[in-house]
């Protein structure tokens, strides 16, 4: 029994904890913030130096080999700095290329993505569709030895700037589409979190040879979803640390009526409230990782709880914060509402809590 | 990162589960509180013979010197079959853990062994009527005398004072010092003329806490623990021992709580259906599922910390605080479940689950103010964990 990091981990922790604090000061965060398409290659080009893309991805195909735990310790700095990256979506990518692709997809897309040469996305739900996890509507028509796909995508990440999308057909498969292939168009969404871009995707027509479909379908992808959940949790439980450090530090400093605003228990009780919401949250994430590394029959229960916790911390603790922090809190000016932001559309990725927590229900209830 | 037991703490767990399935006396019975005490005295005795009395005593002590995992695999596996309480609770947890660390020779020869077999029942004098949270303001006095001091003062919420022989009592020995340097732990005598113990009624109508009134009531001085004036650093010692460990029975006891309530969800029709089919309930049950599974986390992540520094990391600090809100959760949801059946409670033909819900329901409003309050508990996290600055 040790349930915390090794040295190794804590390396990671520390090497990915200073980066970022020095490539996403504020002045850089609301510069991508800003900007058309939200992206950073120069940045995305240093992180897949460092090993980043294919962090936990076998080396075999050319990864770290690393497990979801060293991910989830990324994933908890990514969103402690709330770095604007391409990582998840990739990540999302590189999971189901290793865990459901063919040798030959491994080779031609899982290869060059887990160096950061190409970059790929998941293109899952179906604009007009309720967007429940594992059902899909996109039609994917027999075609020769191949697939023609008709639909559109809608909540697509990180479009701009990727190389592939992962397209998730009706009939559970996922298929690989270049960008620039005849008959896919896409359209920036406009979003709550100007620091992670949504994109919806039109597929016209677009011809996918066999070689470009996944051999896996419906359930092969549940080990892909769970570990991304894990992630997207750490990703939250980083947001939840930060902004509680922000509403400590601001509840020692402002004084009003002769005191700094921490002294009185309005302010210092709600930050309490943070702390507890926020070490919940981390205790689920690494319960959870460690049970993808170690205890895989675990998973999807240990991810579902994980992924419900904190969802809702990771907008409810930057909420609390902006509540301490009072009117300045509520300013473009104050970086809080990107956290806020990022924090409320997690929750919504891959599964809200309340769709989470009905999983922990089937487990206990049936 | 390792959440499994290595093979010898599974040997470990598999030689309690096994004793305890051959030895447990099953559920209390639901006489009075006599004839508890005497089960509870029973149970301990067993527990003694066979070496599970004060496992986390070190052995020259008469205990088991477990680790502290061990120590939590021990309390959680008790709770998890529903053993019962040894009758010297308090003793065990914390007054042979203070004599050890803090006590004379002679106070570890005469206190140790009684307070191992139950001989002894021990109780707790520390809050007073005006004394709660600011525990460290008691007025108690004591004063000296020869060579004994003289006690005159009242304490509250002493648990078992109606059964026990002695008495962890902190008093003010110097009334010009500041608060908590005037305080001296001592060991007092509950069988003497000038202690009275009356039983506290509950909201459960249940007398588990008393009032202990003391009119010139007479300690040797030998009994004495630790210096004169240093009763506060002693009583500290005390509090954290009676949290350390715990979290691992409680964790048990809310798992059996909850799978309790998944029975009772399945049981009572709602909407044609059942509790457990209605989303709403459905939801619920699953956030407390989730918030007891954070609990159990957080007390593997302090006890990893503990094991390697000595002192749990902040997550050690919050579960006391989580205990309550899960267990008052858990019974306020049984009721809402068992909708207008609520009131009714055991000794009603028509209660449900015969009233063990309503008993609940009513026995955990204290969780959030028995052995600390969650109030408190968040101005300890805001000062000592987050750094915040103190109101005082």
């Amino acid at each position: 029994m040790y349930f915390d990091l090794t040295d190794e981990q804590r390396a990671i922790k520390a090497t990915a904890h200073d980066f970022l604090a020095s490539r996403f000061k504020s002045a850089r965060l609301r510069e991508i913030a800003a900007s058309d398409d939200g992206t950073d290659p120069a940045g995305w080009k240093e992180m897949a130096d460092l090993g980043w893309a294919g962090l936990a991805l076998p080396e075999e195909w050319g990864g770290q080999g690393l497990g979801i735990v060293d991910l989830a310790v990324l994933f908890e700095e990514m969103g402690y700095a709330l770095a604007p990256s391409p990582l998840l979506s990739n990540t999302v990518a590189g999971l189901a290329l290793s865990l459901c692709g063919s040798d030959d997809l491994r080779e031609r897309y899982l290869r060059p993505l887990a160096s950061g040469e190409k970059r790929g996305t998941p293109a899952l739900w179906d604009a007009g569709s309720p967007a429940t996890i594992g059902e899909f509507t996109l039609e994917a028509r027999a075609d020769g030895d191949g697939v023609v796909l008709d639909g559109e995508k809608v909540l697509v990440p990180d479009a701009a700037g990727a190389d592939f999308f992962l397209v998730a057909s009706g009939d559970g498969r996922r298929h690989v589409v270049d960008c620039d292939a005849d008959g896919v168009t896409v359209t920036p969404e406009t979003a709550i979190d100007p620091t992670r871009r949504f994109s919806s995707v039109r597929l016209d027509g677009v011809r996918v040879a066999a070689a470009d479909s996944l051999p896996g379908a419906g359930p092969d992808y549940y080990p892909v979803f769970h570990r991304i959940c894990v992630a997207i949790a750490a990703e939250s439980t980083g947001i939840a640390q930060r902004t509680l450090e922000m509403a400590v530090e601001y509840a020692k400093d402002r004084q009003q009526f002769g005191r700094p605003i921490g002294a009185y228990q309005a302010v210092s009780h709600r930050c309490a409230q943070m702390l507890l919401e926020t070490e919940n949250a981390r205790s689920a994430v690494y319960g959870a990782a460690w049970a993808a590394d170690a205890e895989p029959e675990s998973l999807p229960l240990a991810a579902s709880m994980a992924k419900a916790y904190a969802s809702d911390a990771g907008w409810r603790v930057p909420d609390a914060s902006i509540q301490v922090h009072g009117g300045i809190g509520f300013t473009w000016e104050h970086d809080l509402h990107f956290f806020l932001k990022r924090g409320r559309s997690n929750a919504a990725l891959f599964g809200d809590s309340k769709w989470h927590r009905e999983r922990v229900a089937d487990a206990v209830l049936g | 990162m390792d959440l499994t037991l290595s093979p010898s703490e599974e040997e470990f767990r598999d030689e309690v589960r096994t004793w305890i399935e051959e030895n447990n006396p099953g559920p209390e019975p639901e006489g009075s509180l006599d004839e508890v005490m005497s089960f509870r005295r029973e149970w301990q005795l067993k527990l003694h013979a066979a070496g599970w009395a004060g496992i986390s005593w070190p052995k020259e002590f008469g205990g088991r010197g477990a680790t502290m995992i061990e120590q939590a695999i021990f309390v959680g596996e008790a709770a998890r079959q529903e053993a019962p309480s040894p009758a010297n609770v308090l003793g065990l947890a914390m007054g042979g853990p203070v004599v050890i660390a803090h006590g004379t020779d002679e106070q570890k020869q005469r206190y140790l062994e009684p307070i191992l077999t139950g001989e002894e029942i021990w109780c707790q004098g520390f809050s007073e009527p005006e004394s709660g949270s600011d525990l460290a303001s008691l007025k108690t006095r004591a004063v000296k005398d020869g060579d004994e001091w003289v006690v005159t003062g009242q304490k509250v919420w002493t648990t078992f004072a109606q059964y026990a022989k002695w008495c962890m009592l902190v008093a003010r020995t110097d009334p010009d010092a500041p608060k908590h340097q005037g305080l001296t732990y001592f060991l007092m005598d509950m069988e003497q003329e000038g202690v009275e113990a009356k039983p506290l009624v509950q909201i459960t109508g249940e007398g588990e806490f008393n009032e202990v009134f003391m009119e010139e009531a007479r300690i040797p001085e030998a009994n004495v623990v630790g210096e004169v004036g240093n009763g506060w650093s002693v009583a500290i010692t005390t509090l954290m021992n009676e949290r350390a460990g715990l979290a691992f029975g409680a964790i048990a006891q809310i798992q059996n709580s909850l799978g309790r309530l998944a029975k009772l969800a399945k049981e009572v029709r709602v909407n044609g259906g059942s509790a457990a089919d209605d989303t709403y309930y459905r939801q619920r049950i699953a956030q407390l599922h989730i918030e007891a599974e954070t609990m159990r986390l957080n007390a593997y992540r302090g006890l990893t910390k503990t094991m390697q520094s000595g002192i749990p990391g902040p997550e050690g600090s919050l579960g006391k605080w989580q205990w309550a809100d899960i267990n008052q959760g858990l019974t306020e949801l049984a009721l809402e479940i068992e909708g207008a059946y609520a009131p009714l409670a055991r000794g009603s033909e028509h209660a449900v689950a015969n009233g063990a819900w309503q008993y609940g329901f009513l026995r955990s409003r204290a969780n959030s103010i028995e052995g600390g309050t969650t109030d408190i508990l968040k101005n300890i996290i805001a000062e000592r964990v987050l750094g915040l600055p103190r109101l005082r």
